[in-house]
Protein backbone atom coordinates (compact mmCIF):
# COMPACT_ATOMS: atom_id res chain seq x y z
CA UNK A 1 0.00 0.00 0.00
CA UNK A 2 1.46 3.38 -0.95
CA UNK A 3 1.89 5.93 1.79
CA UNK A 4 -0.55 8.82 1.42
CA UNK A 5 0.24 10.61 4.66
CA UNK A 6 1.58 14.13 4.67
CA UNK A 7 2.56 16.69 7.30
CA UNK A 8 1.24 20.21 7.27
CA UNK A 9 3.31 21.86 9.96
CA UNK A 10 2.45 19.97 13.12
CA UNK A 11 -0.56 18.39 11.53
CA UNK A 12 -0.19 14.82 10.45
CA UNK A 13 -2.76 13.94 7.79
CA UNK A 14 -3.31 10.33 6.79
CA UNK A 15 -3.87 11.60 3.25
CA UNK A 16 -3.55 15.03 1.60
CA UNK A 17 -7.28 15.65 1.35
CA UNK A 18 -9.05 18.40 3.20
CA UNK A 19 -12.01 20.54 2.28
CA UNK A 20 -11.98 24.21 1.47
CA UNK A 21 -13.59 26.25 4.23
CA UNK A 22 -17.23 27.12 3.65
CA UNK A 23 -18.86 24.72 1.26
CA UNK A 24 -18.47 21.77 3.59
CA UNK A 25 -20.35 23.41 6.45
CA UNK A 26 -19.53 21.74 9.77
CA UNK A 27 -19.04 18.30 8.29
CA UNK A 28 -22.29 16.91 9.67
CA UNK A 29 -24.18 17.96 6.55
CA UNK A 30 -22.29 15.27 4.62
CA UNK A 31 -22.42 12.50 7.21
CA UNK A 32 -25.06 10.43 5.37
CA UNK A 33 -23.17 10.61 2.11
CA UNK A 34 -19.55 9.83 2.89
CA UNK A 35 -17.41 8.19 5.51
CA UNK A 36 -15.96 11.38 6.98
CA UNK A 37 -13.15 9.68 8.85
CA UNK A 38 -11.49 8.80 5.53
CA UNK A 39 -10.69 12.47 4.89
CA UNK A 40 -7.22 13.73 5.82
CA UNK A 41 -8.46 16.74 7.77
CA UNK A 42 -11.64 18.73 7.99
CA UNK A 43 -11.64 22.50 7.62
CA UNK A 44 -14.70 24.18 9.08
CA UNK A 45 -16.70 27.04 7.76
CA UNK A 46 -15.23 30.30 9.00
CA UNK A 47 -16.26 31.25 12.52
CA UNK A 48 -16.18 34.65 14.16
CA UNK A 49 -16.13 35.69 17.82
CA UNK A 50 -19.75 36.82 17.75
CA UNK A 51 -22.54 35.31 15.61
CA UNK A 52 -22.63 36.69 12.09
CA UNK A 53 -25.82 36.92 10.08
CA UNK A 54 -24.18 36.94 6.67
CA UNK A 55 -25.10 38.82 3.52
CA UNK A 56 -28.59 39.28 2.09
CA UNK A 57 -29.58 37.49 -1.10
CA UNK A 58 -28.40 37.00 -3.80
CA UNK A 59 -25.72 34.80 -2.27
CA UNK A 60 -24.86 32.38 -5.02
CA UNK A 61 -24.94 32.46 -8.79
CA UNK A 62 -23.73 29.93 -11.30
CA UNK A 63 -21.35 31.13 -14.01
CA UNK A 64 -19.52 29.34 -16.83
CA UNK A 65 -17.97 26.33 -15.07
CA UNK A 66 -17.91 28.42 -11.93
CA UNK A 67 -19.81 29.61 -8.91
CA UNK A 68 -20.02 33.12 -7.58
CA UNK A 69 -20.78 33.36 -3.88
CA UNK A 70 -21.35 36.06 -1.36
CA UNK A 71 -22.41 34.26 1.79
CA UNK A 72 -20.79 36.86 4.01
CA UNK A 73 -19.43 34.46 6.64
CA UNK A 74 -22.78 33.55 8.17
CA UNK A 75 -21.96 31.52 11.27
CA UNK A 76 -23.30 31.04 14.81
CA UNK A 77 -20.20 32.48 16.49
CA UNK A 78 -17.52 30.87 18.63
CA UNK A 79 -19.66 29.88 21.63
CA UNK A 80 -22.34 28.07 19.67
CA UNK A 81 -19.71 26.50 17.44
CA UNK A 82 -17.99 25.04 20.47
CA UNK A 83 -21.25 23.99 22.10
CA UNK A 84 -23.08 22.55 19.09
CA UNK A 85 -20.70 21.79 16.24
CA UNK A 86 -17.39 20.77 17.72
CA UNK A 87 -18.43 17.52 19.39
CA UNK A 88 -19.52 16.07 16.04
CA UNK A 89 -16.20 17.04 14.46
CA UNK A 90 -14.26 15.57 17.36
CA UNK A 91 -16.09 12.26 17.03
CA UNK A 92 -14.84 11.81 13.46
CA UNK A 93 -11.34 11.50 14.88
CA UNK A 94 -9.51 13.31 12.11
CA UNK A 95 -7.60 16.58 12.46
CA UNK A 96 -9.92 19.56 12.79
CA UNK A 97 -8.86 22.87 11.29
CA UNK A 98 -11.01 25.79 12.34
CA UNK A 99 -11.21 28.70 9.92
CA UNK A 100 -11.50 32.09 11.61
CA UNK A 101 -12.16 35.70 10.66
CA UNK A 102 -12.26 38.84 12.78
CA UNK A 103 -12.98 42.54 12.44
CA UNK A 104 -9.58 43.56 13.72
CA UNK A 105 -6.34 42.25 15.14
CA UNK A 106 -7.49 42.41 18.73
CA UNK A 107 -10.49 40.24 17.95
CA UNK A 108 -8.35 37.81 15.94
CA UNK A 109 -6.08 37.41 18.95
CA UNK A 110 -8.98 36.99 21.35
CA UNK A 111 -10.61 34.35 19.14
CA UNK A 112 -7.34 32.48 18.73
CA UNK A 113 -6.62 32.54 22.47
CA UNK A 114 -9.95 30.95 23.15
CA UNK A 115 -9.54 28.31 20.44
CA UNK A 116 -6.04 27.56 21.63
CA UNK A 117 -7.45 26.26 24.91
CA UNK A 118 -9.60 23.67 23.16
CA UNK A 119 -7.85 20.35 22.80
CA UNK A 120 -10.09 19.02 20.05
CA UNK A 121 -8.92 21.68 17.65
CA UNK A 122 -5.74 20.83 15.77
CA UNK A 123 -5.26 23.74 13.44
CA UNK A 124 -6.36 27.30 12.85
CA UNK A 125 -6.80 28.69 9.37
CA UNK A 126 -6.75 32.46 9.20
CA UNK A 127 -9.24 33.65 6.65
CA UNK A 128 -7.37 36.80 5.62
CA UNK A 129 -9.03 36.78 2.25
CA UNK A 130 -12.83 36.66 2.35
CA UNK A 131 -13.88 38.81 -0.62
CA UNK A 132 -17.39 39.55 0.63
CA UNK A 133 -17.01 41.60 3.79
CA UNK A 134 -16.69 45.35 3.91
CA UNK A 135 -14.93 46.82 6.90
CA UNK A 136 -17.35 47.92 9.57
CA UNK A 137 -14.74 50.26 11.01
CA UNK A 138 -14.27 52.65 8.13
CA UNK A 139 -16.55 54.31 5.62
CA UNK A 140 -14.53 52.71 2.86
CA UNK A 141 -16.93 51.00 0.45
CA UNK A 142 -14.14 48.98 -1.12
CA UNK A 143 -13.45 45.51 0.13
CA UNK A 144 -9.96 45.51 1.65
CA UNK A 145 -8.33 42.23 2.48
CA UNK A 146 -5.57 41.69 4.98
CA UNK A 147 -4.15 39.27 2.45
CA UNK A 148 -3.76 42.12 -0.03
CA UNK A 149 -1.23 43.86 2.17
CA UNK A 150 2.07 42.08 2.96
CA UNK A 151 2.66 44.24 6.05
CA UNK A 152 -0.83 43.67 7.45
CA UNK A 153 -0.51 39.96 6.74
CA UNK A 154 2.78 39.81 8.58
CA UNK A 155 1.45 41.81 11.52
CA UNK A 156 -1.68 39.68 11.81
CA UNK A 157 0.01 36.31 11.52
CA UNK A 158 2.71 37.37 13.94
CA UNK A 159 0.27 38.50 16.60
CA UNK A 160 -1.73 35.32 16.29
CA UNK A 161 1.35 33.13 16.22
CA UNK A 162 2.26 34.47 19.65
CA UNK A 163 -0.93 33.15 21.22
CA UNK A 164 -1.24 29.70 19.73
CA UNK A 165 0.86 26.61 19.47
CA UNK A 166 -1.62 24.94 17.12
CA UNK A 167 -0.87 24.55 13.44
CA UNK A 168 -1.40 27.97 11.93
CA UNK A 169 -2.44 28.29 8.30
CA UNK A 170 -2.78 31.59 6.42
CA UNK A 171 -5.43 31.52 3.72
CA UNK A 172 -4.36 33.85 0.95
CA UNK A 173 -6.17 35.75 -1.75
CA UNK A 174 -5.54 35.61 -5.48
CA UNK A 175 -6.72 39.22 -5.74
CA UNK A 176 -3.17 40.59 -5.55
CA UNK A 177 -0.37 41.58 -7.87
CA UNK A 178 2.09 39.01 -6.57
CA UNK A 179 0.86 36.27 -4.26
CA UNK A 180 4.39 35.07 -3.50
CA UNK A 181 5.03 38.26 -1.51
CA UNK A 182 2.06 37.49 0.70
CA UNK A 183 3.12 33.89 1.17
CA UNK A 184 6.58 35.08 2.19
CA UNK A 185 5.06 37.52 4.70
CA UNK A 186 3.01 34.70 6.23
CA UNK A 187 6.06 32.46 6.40
CA UNK A 188 8.23 35.18 7.95
CA UNK A 189 5.56 35.80 10.57
CA UNK A 190 5.57 32.18 11.64
CA UNK A 191 2.71 30.54 9.77
CA UNK A 192 3.03 26.76 9.54
CA UNK A 193 1.42 26.66 6.12
CA UNK A 194 -0.31 28.76 3.51
CA UNK A 195 -3.63 27.85 1.97
CA UNK A 196 -4.20 29.14 -1.54
CA UNK A 197 -6.30 30.35 -3.04
CA UNK A 198 -9.46 31.94 -1.77
CA UNK A 199 -11.98 33.07 -4.40
CA UNK A 200 -11.56 35.78 -7.05
CA UNK A 201 -13.53 39.01 -6.98
CA UNK A 202 -16.23 38.45 -9.56
CA UNK A 203 -19.49 39.81 -10.87
CA UNK A 204 -22.38 38.37 -12.81
CA UNK A 205 -25.66 39.70 -14.12
CA UNK A 206 -28.83 37.86 -13.24
CA UNK A 207 -31.00 38.83 -16.18
CA UNK A 208 -34.04 37.04 -14.90
CA UNK A 209 -34.06 38.99 -11.63
CA UNK A 210 -32.51 42.06 -13.23
CA UNK A 211 -29.86 42.28 -10.54
CA UNK A 212 -26.11 42.23 -10.30
CA UNK A 213 -24.37 39.79 -8.07
CA UNK A 214 -20.88 40.43 -6.83
CA UNK A 215 -18.96 37.80 -4.95
CA UNK A 216 -16.07 35.39 -4.95
CA UNK A 217 -15.60 33.12 -7.94
CA UNK A 218 -14.76 29.46 -7.41
CA UNK A 219 -15.03 26.20 -9.29
CA UNK A 220 -13.27 24.65 -12.28
CA UNK A 221 -13.19 28.04 -14.03
CA UNK A 222 -10.42 29.19 -11.65
CA UNK A 223 -8.32 26.02 -11.60
CA UNK A 224 -5.53 27.18 -13.94
CA UNK A 225 -5.23 30.41 -11.94
CA UNK A 226 -5.02 28.54 -8.65
CA UNK A 227 -2.51 26.11 -10.06
CA UNK A 228 -0.27 28.96 -11.18
CA UNK A 229 -0.43 30.49 -7.71
CA UNK A 230 0.60 27.20 -6.11
CA UNK A 231 3.38 26.76 -8.66
CA UNK A 232 4.82 30.21 -7.99
CA UNK A 233 4.47 30.12 -4.22
CA UNK A 234 6.17 26.73 -4.04
CA UNK A 235 9.26 28.35 -5.51
CA UNK A 236 9.30 31.10 -2.91
CA UNK A 237 8.49 29.58 0.48
CA UNK A 238 9.60 26.60 2.55
CA UNK A 239 6.37 26.00 4.45
CA UNK A 240 3.78 23.58 3.05
CA UNK A 241 1.01 24.72 0.75
CA UNK A 242 -2.60 23.64 0.90
CA UNK A 243 -3.77 24.00 -2.69
CA UNK A 244 -7.40 24.83 -3.44
CA UNK A 245 -9.28 26.13 -6.45
CA UNK A 246 -11.52 24.20 -8.80
CA UNK A 247 -10.35 20.68 -8.02
CA UNK A 248 -12.96 18.37 -9.57
CA UNK A 249 -11.18 15.00 -9.82
CA UNK A 250 -8.01 13.01 -9.13
CA UNK A 251 -6.14 14.47 -12.10
CA UNK A 252 -6.73 17.99 -10.82
CA UNK A 253 -5.56 16.94 -7.36
CA UNK A 254 -2.39 15.42 -8.79
CA UNK A 255 -1.64 18.60 -10.72
CA UNK A 256 -1.85 20.66 -7.52
CA UNK A 257 0.42 18.24 -5.68
CA UNK A 258 2.95 18.09 -8.50
CA UNK A 259 2.94 21.90 -8.72
CA UNK A 260 3.83 22.05 -5.06
CA UNK A 261 0.83 21.48 -2.81
CA UNK A 262 1.42 19.23 0.18
CA UNK A 263 -2.30 18.98 0.85
CA UNK A 264 -5.33 19.90 -1.22
CA UNK A 265 -8.66 21.41 -0.34
CA UNK A 266 -11.80 20.52 -2.25
CA UNK A 267 -14.43 23.22 -2.28
CA UNK A 268 -17.11 23.78 -4.88
CA UNK A 269 -16.89 20.20 -6.17
CA UNK A 270 -18.56 19.03 -2.95
CA UNK A 271 -21.74 20.71 -4.15
CA UNK A 272 -21.62 18.90 -7.45
CA UNK A 273 -20.53 15.52 -6.19
CA UNK A 274 -20.70 15.00 -2.42
CA UNK A 275 -18.52 11.89 -2.73
CA UNK A 276 -15.68 13.79 -4.40
CA UNK A 277 -13.30 13.78 -1.42
CA UNK A 278 -13.43 10.00 -1.08
CA UNK A 279 -13.18 9.50 -4.84
CA UNK A 280 -10.03 11.62 -5.00
CA UNK A 281 -8.41 9.79 -2.06
CA UNK A 282 -9.08 6.46 -3.78
CA UNK A 283 -7.91 7.94 -7.08
CA UNK A 284 -4.61 9.12 -5.60
CA UNK A 285 -3.99 5.76 -3.98
CA UNK A 286 -4.64 3.96 -7.27
CA UNK A 287 -2.39 6.33 -9.17
CA UNK A 288 0.49 5.66 -6.79
CA UNK A 289 -0.15 1.93 -6.88
CA UNK A 290 -0.26 1.79 -10.68
CA UNK A 291 2.90 3.86 -10.99
CA UNK A 292 4.60 1.91 -8.21
CA UNK A 293 5.26 5.10 -6.26
CA UNK A 294 5.71 4.24 -2.60
CA UNK A 295 5.03 7.62 -1.07
CA UNK A 296 2.91 10.56 -2.20
CA UNK A 297 5.54 12.93 -0.82
CA UNK A 298 7.67 12.00 -3.85
CA UNK A 299 5.13 13.81 -5.99
CA UNK A 300 4.97 17.08 -4.08
CA UNK A 301 6.44 19.73 -6.34
CA UNK A 302 7.67 17.10 -8.81
CA UNK A 303 6.86 19.33 -11.82
CA UNK A 304 9.58 21.66 -10.62
CA UNK A 305 12.23 19.01 -10.68
CA UNK A 306 11.52 17.41 -14.03
CA UNK B 1 -30.93 9.83 5.60
CA UNK B 2 -29.70 11.50 2.43
CA UNK B 3 -28.77 9.13 -0.38
CA UNK B 4 -26.82 9.62 -3.60
CA UNK B 5 -28.06 7.20 -6.22
CA UNK B 6 -27.73 6.44 -9.93
CA UNK B 7 -31.32 6.33 -11.09
CA UNK B 8 -32.31 4.86 -14.44
CA UNK B 9 -34.57 6.92 -16.64
CA UNK B 10 -37.66 4.88 -17.46
CA UNK B 11 -39.41 7.58 -19.44
CA UNK B 12 -38.90 11.25 -20.26
CA UNK B 13 -41.90 12.67 -22.01
CA UNK B 14 -42.97 16.04 -23.24
CA UNK B 15 -46.37 16.86 -21.77
CA UNK B 16 -47.04 20.10 -23.61
CA UNK B 17 -44.90 23.06 -24.73
CA UNK B 18 -42.05 23.40 -22.19
CA UNK B 19 -43.47 20.94 -19.66
CA UNK B 20 -41.96 17.48 -19.33
CA UNK B 21 -42.22 14.49 -17.06
CA UNK B 22 -39.31 12.20 -16.25
CA UNK B 23 -39.84 8.85 -14.56
CA UNK B 24 -36.87 7.45 -12.62
CA UNK B 25 -36.24 4.06 -11.14
CA UNK B 26 -34.91 4.63 -7.64
CA UNK B 27 -34.39 1.65 -5.39
CA UNK B 28 -33.54 3.76 -2.35
CA UNK B 29 -34.66 7.38 -2.48
CA UNK B 30 -38.24 6.60 -3.51
CA UNK B 31 -38.74 4.64 -0.30
CA UNK B 32 -38.70 7.38 2.30
CA UNK B 33 -39.56 10.49 0.35
CA UNK B 34 -42.37 12.81 1.48
CA UNK B 35 -44.50 15.33 -0.43
CA UNK B 36 -42.69 18.65 -0.68
CA UNK B 37 -39.27 17.08 -0.38
CA UNK B 38 -36.99 17.27 -3.37
CA UNK B 39 -34.03 15.72 -5.14
CA UNK B 40 -30.94 17.36 -6.62
CA UNK B 41 -30.15 16.05 -10.09
CA UNK B 42 -26.79 16.25 -11.82
CA UNK B 43 -27.74 16.60 -15.46
CA UNK B 44 -24.23 16.36 -16.89
CA UNK B 45 -20.84 14.92 -16.03
CA UNK B 46 -19.21 17.99 -17.56
CA UNK B 47 -18.87 21.27 -15.67
CA UNK B 48 -21.41 23.07 -17.78
CA UNK B 49 -23.74 23.67 -16.11
CA UNK B 50 -21.84 23.10 -12.90
CA UNK B 51 -24.45 22.75 -10.19
CA UNK B 52 -27.12 20.18 -9.59
CA UNK B 53 -30.71 21.21 -10.16
CA UNK B 54 -33.47 20.83 -7.57
CA UNK B 55 -36.75 19.11 -8.47
CA UNK B 56 -39.75 18.44 -6.30
CA UNK B 57 -41.38 15.04 -6.42
CA UNK B 58 -44.52 14.85 -8.52
CA UNK B 59 -45.52 11.33 -7.63
CA UNK B 60 -44.04 8.14 -6.25
CA UNK B 61 -45.18 4.68 -7.27
CA UNK B 62 -43.26 2.05 -5.36
CA UNK B 63 -39.71 2.47 -6.68
CA UNK B 64 -40.62 4.91 -9.42
CA UNK B 65 -40.22 8.64 -8.93
CA UNK B 66 -42.05 10.99 -11.26
CA UNK B 67 -40.78 14.52 -11.72
CA UNK B 68 -42.80 17.12 -13.55
CA UNK B 69 -40.62 19.97 -14.81
CA UNK B 70 -40.55 22.99 -17.01
CA UNK B 71 -37.62 23.70 -19.31
CA UNK B 72 -36.42 27.07 -18.02
CA UNK B 73 -32.67 27.06 -18.61
CA UNK B 74 -29.59 25.05 -19.50
CA UNK B 75 -30.03 22.38 -16.84
CA UNK B 76 -33.63 21.54 -17.61
CA UNK B 77 -32.89 21.72 -21.36
CA UNK B 78 -30.26 19.00 -20.96
CA UNK B 79 -32.60 16.97 -18.78
CA UNK B 80 -35.31 17.16 -21.43
CA UNK B 81 -32.92 15.61 -23.96
CA UNK B 82 -32.15 12.55 -21.83
CA UNK B 83 -33.40 9.21 -23.15
CA UNK B 84 -34.87 6.21 -21.35
CA UNK B 85 -32.11 3.81 -20.32
CA UNK B 86 -29.72 6.60 -19.37
CA UNK B 87 -28.85 7.17 -15.71
CA UNK B 88 -29.08 10.28 -13.59
CA UNK B 89 -27.05 11.00 -10.46
CA UNK B 90 -29.66 12.03 -7.90
CA UNK B 91 -29.40 13.17 -4.31
CA UNK B 92 -32.31 12.93 -1.89
CA UNK B 93 -34.65 12.99 -0.15
CA UNK B 94 -33.92 16.61 0.74
CA UNK B 95 -35.73 19.31 2.66
CA UNK B 96 -38.56 19.22 5.17
CA UNK B 97 -41.62 18.51 3.04
CA UNK B 98 -45.20 19.52 3.80
CA UNK B 99 -46.26 18.91 7.37
CA UNK B 100 -49.61 17.17 7.05
CA UNK B 101 -49.99 15.88 10.57
CA UNK B 102 -52.66 17.48 12.70
CA UNK B 103 -51.68 18.41 16.21
CA UNK B 104 -53.52 16.32 18.78
CA UNK B 105 -57.00 17.65 19.38
CA UNK B 106 -56.78 19.88 16.34
CA UNK B 107 -59.89 20.00 14.17
CA UNK B 108 -59.63 19.14 10.52
CA UNK B 109 -59.24 22.34 8.52
CA UNK B 110 -60.66 23.10 5.14
CA UNK B 111 -57.76 22.36 2.82
CA UNK B 112 -57.04 24.13 -0.43
CA UNK B 113 -54.26 23.46 -2.87
CA UNK B 114 -53.17 26.40 -5.02
CA UNK B 115 -50.77 26.23 -7.95
CA UNK B 116 -49.78 28.40 -10.84
CA UNK B 117 -47.96 26.80 -13.77
CA UNK B 118 -45.24 24.34 -12.81
CA UNK B 119 -46.00 25.00 -9.11
CA UNK B 120 -48.44 22.11 -9.40
CA UNK B 121 -45.54 19.64 -9.47
CA UNK B 122 -45.37 18.68 -5.76
CA UNK B 123 -49.11 19.07 -5.13
CA UNK B 124 -50.24 15.84 -6.78
CA UNK B 125 -48.05 13.77 -4.44
CA UNK B 126 -49.29 15.94 -1.58
CA UNK B 127 -52.95 15.47 -2.55
CA UNK B 128 -52.50 11.69 -2.62
CA UNK B 129 -50.94 11.69 0.83
CA UNK B 130 -53.53 14.07 2.27
CA UNK B 131 -56.28 11.73 1.08
CA UNK B 132 -54.51 8.75 2.69
CA UNK B 133 -54.37 10.75 5.93
CA UNK B 134 -58.14 11.42 5.64
CA UNK B 135 -57.47 15.09 5.01
CA UNK B 136 -59.13 15.29 1.62
CA UNK B 137 -58.63 18.76 0.10
CA UNK B 138 -61.80 20.74 -0.59
CA UNK B 139 -60.43 21.92 -3.91
CA UNK B 140 -57.37 22.34 -6.04
CA UNK B 141 -56.99 25.67 -7.80
CA UNK B 142 -54.93 25.39 -10.95
CA UNK B 143 -53.67 28.37 -12.87
CA UNK B 144 -52.14 28.45 -16.34
CA UNK B 145 -51.46 30.93 -19.11
CA UNK B 146 -53.84 29.23 -21.44
CA UNK B 147 -56.07 26.16 -21.73
CA UNK B 148 -53.47 23.88 -23.30
CA UNK B 149 -50.97 24.49 -20.50
CA UNK B 150 -53.23 23.37 -17.67
CA UNK B 151 -51.33 20.58 -15.98
CA UNK B 152 -52.61 17.51 -14.16
CA UNK B 153 -56.33 18.29 -14.35
CA UNK B 154 -57.04 14.67 -15.17
CA UNK B 155 -54.83 13.30 -12.38
CA UNK B 156 -56.52 15.44 -9.71
CA UNK B 157 -59.97 14.51 -11.01
CA UNK B 158 -59.01 10.85 -10.81
CA UNK B 159 -58.37 11.41 -7.12
CA UNK B 160 -61.95 12.67 -6.92
CA UNK B 161 -60.94 16.25 -6.19
CA UNK B 162 -62.83 19.40 -7.09
CA UNK B 163 -60.58 21.07 -9.69
CA UNK B 164 -60.99 24.83 -10.23
CA UNK B 165 -59.20 26.36 -13.16
CA UNK B 166 -58.00 29.82 -14.08
CA UNK B 167 -56.32 30.90 -17.29
CA UNK B 168 -54.71 34.25 -18.01
CA UNK B 169 -56.51 34.49 -21.35
CA UNK B 170 -59.81 33.04 -20.17
CA UNK B 171 -59.63 30.14 -22.62
CA UNK B 172 -60.78 27.87 -19.82
CA UNK B 173 -62.31 28.44 -16.40
CA UNK B 174 -61.88 31.70 -14.53
CA UNK B 175 -60.15 34.48 -16.49
CA UNK B 176 -57.21 35.80 -14.52
CA UNK B 177 -54.49 34.66 -12.15
CA UNK B 178 -54.90 31.72 -9.83
CA UNK B 179 -54.67 34.15 -6.92
CA UNK B 180 -57.70 35.99 -8.31
CA UNK B 181 -59.47 32.65 -8.50
CA UNK B 182 -58.56 32.07 -4.86
CA UNK B 183 -60.02 35.45 -3.87
CA UNK B 184 -63.20 34.59 -5.73
CA UNK B 185 -63.32 31.17 -4.11
CA UNK B 186 -62.75 32.45 -0.58
CA UNK B 187 -65.33 35.23 -0.93
CA UNK B 188 -68.06 32.62 -0.87
CA UNK B 189 -66.44 30.54 1.86
CA UNK B 190 -67.36 30.52 5.53
CA UNK B 191 -64.87 32.71 7.40
CA UNK B 192 -65.39 30.75 10.62
CA UNK B 193 -63.83 27.51 9.46
CA UNK B 194 -60.10 27.25 9.64
CA UNK B 195 -58.46 27.11 6.23
CA UNK B 196 -55.13 25.55 5.36
CA UNK B 197 -53.62 26.39 2.03
CA UNK B 198 -50.78 24.43 0.48
CA UNK B 199 -49.02 26.04 -2.42
CA UNK B 200 -45.84 26.07 -4.44
CA UNK B 201 -44.35 28.85 -6.48
CA UNK B 202 -42.56 32.18 -6.33
CA UNK B 203 -42.52 34.32 -3.20
CA UNK B 204 -44.55 37.02 -4.92
CA UNK B 205 -47.47 34.60 -5.21
CA UNK B 206 -47.14 33.69 -1.52
CA UNK B 207 -47.50 37.33 -0.55
CA UNK B 208 -50.63 37.67 -2.66
CA UNK B 209 -52.15 34.53 -1.18
CA UNK B 210 -51.35 35.78 2.29
CA UNK B 211 -53.11 39.10 1.64
CA UNK B 212 -56.12 37.48 0.01
CA UNK B 213 -56.69 35.00 2.82
CA UNK B 214 -56.23 37.47 5.68
CA UNK B 215 -59.85 37.37 6.82
CA UNK B 216 -59.89 33.62 6.85
CA UNK B 217 -57.42 32.81 9.63
CA UNK B 218 -55.68 30.74 7.03
CA UNK B 219 -52.50 28.81 7.60
CA UNK B 220 -50.50 28.90 4.43
CA UNK B 221 -47.66 26.53 3.67
CA UNK B 222 -45.68 27.27 0.58
CA UNK B 223 -42.85 25.41 -1.09
CA UNK B 224 -40.28 27.93 -2.24
CA UNK B 225 -38.69 27.52 -5.61
CA UNK B 226 -35.22 28.97 -5.00
CA UNK B 227 -31.75 28.88 -6.44
CA UNK B 228 -29.90 26.18 -4.50
CA UNK B 229 -26.23 25.35 -4.07
CA UNK B 230 -25.53 22.11 -2.25
CA UNK B 231 -29.06 21.05 -1.29
CA UNK B 232 -27.83 19.54 1.97
CA UNK B 233 -27.60 22.61 4.20
CA UNK B 234 -23.86 23.21 3.99
CA UNK B 235 -23.23 26.16 1.69
CA UNK B 236 -25.83 28.62 3.05
CA UNK B 237 -26.41 29.94 -0.46
CA UNK B 238 -30.19 29.50 -0.45
CA UNK B 239 -31.21 31.19 2.78
CA UNK B 240 -34.45 33.13 3.07
CA UNK B 241 -35.16 35.78 5.68
CA UNK B 242 -37.76 34.73 8.22
CA UNK B 243 -39.04 36.23 11.46
CA UNK B 244 -36.47 34.07 13.24
CA UNK B 245 -33.48 34.98 11.06
CA UNK B 246 -32.12 33.38 7.93
CA UNK B 247 -33.33 29.86 7.24
CA UNK B 248 -31.97 27.48 4.65
CA UNK B 249 -34.47 26.73 1.89
CA UNK B 250 -32.86 23.33 1.33
CA UNK B 251 -32.94 22.25 4.97
CA UNK B 252 -35.49 24.15 7.09
CA UNK B 253 -37.51 24.50 3.86
CA UNK B 254 -38.42 24.34 1.06
CA UNK B 255 -41.83 24.41 2.73
CA UNK B 256 -42.38 27.41 5.00
CA UNK B 257 -45.29 28.81 6.92
CA UNK B 258 -45.42 31.81 4.66
CA UNK B 259 -46.33 34.23 7.41
CA UNK B 260 -42.87 33.49 8.80
CA UNK B 261 -41.15 34.77 5.68
CA UNK B 262 -40.14 38.41 5.84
Amino acid sequence: MPNLSVNVGKLRLKNPLTVASGVFGWGEEFKDLIDLKKIGAITTKTITLKPKEGNPQPRIFETASGLLNSIGLENPGLDIFVKEKLSFLKEIRIPVIVSIWANDLEEFVELTKRLNRIRDIDGIELNLSCPNIKSSKTKDQRVRLIAQDPKATKRTVKAIRRVTSKALIAKLSPNVTDITELAESAEDAGADAVSLINTFFGLAMDWEKQTLITGGLSGPAIKPLALRAVYEVYKSVEIPIIGTGGIMNTTDALEFIMCGATAIGIGTANLVNPKITIEVIDGLRNYLKNRKIADIKELIGSFHHS
Amino acid sequence: MIIQEKAKILANLKIIDKYYKVVLFSSQIAKGIQPGQFVMIRVTETTEPLLRRPFSIHRVKRKKIEILYEVVGRGTKILSEKRPGEYLDILGPLGNGFDINLKSGEQKPKILLVAGGIGVAPLLFLAEQLIIHTLRPSAILLGAKTKRQILCEKEFKELGLDVKISTDDGSKGFKGKVTDLLRDFLSTANTQQRVTIYTCGPRKMFREISLISKEHKASIFGSLGEYLGCGVGACLGCVVKTKRGFKRVCKEGPVFDIDEIV
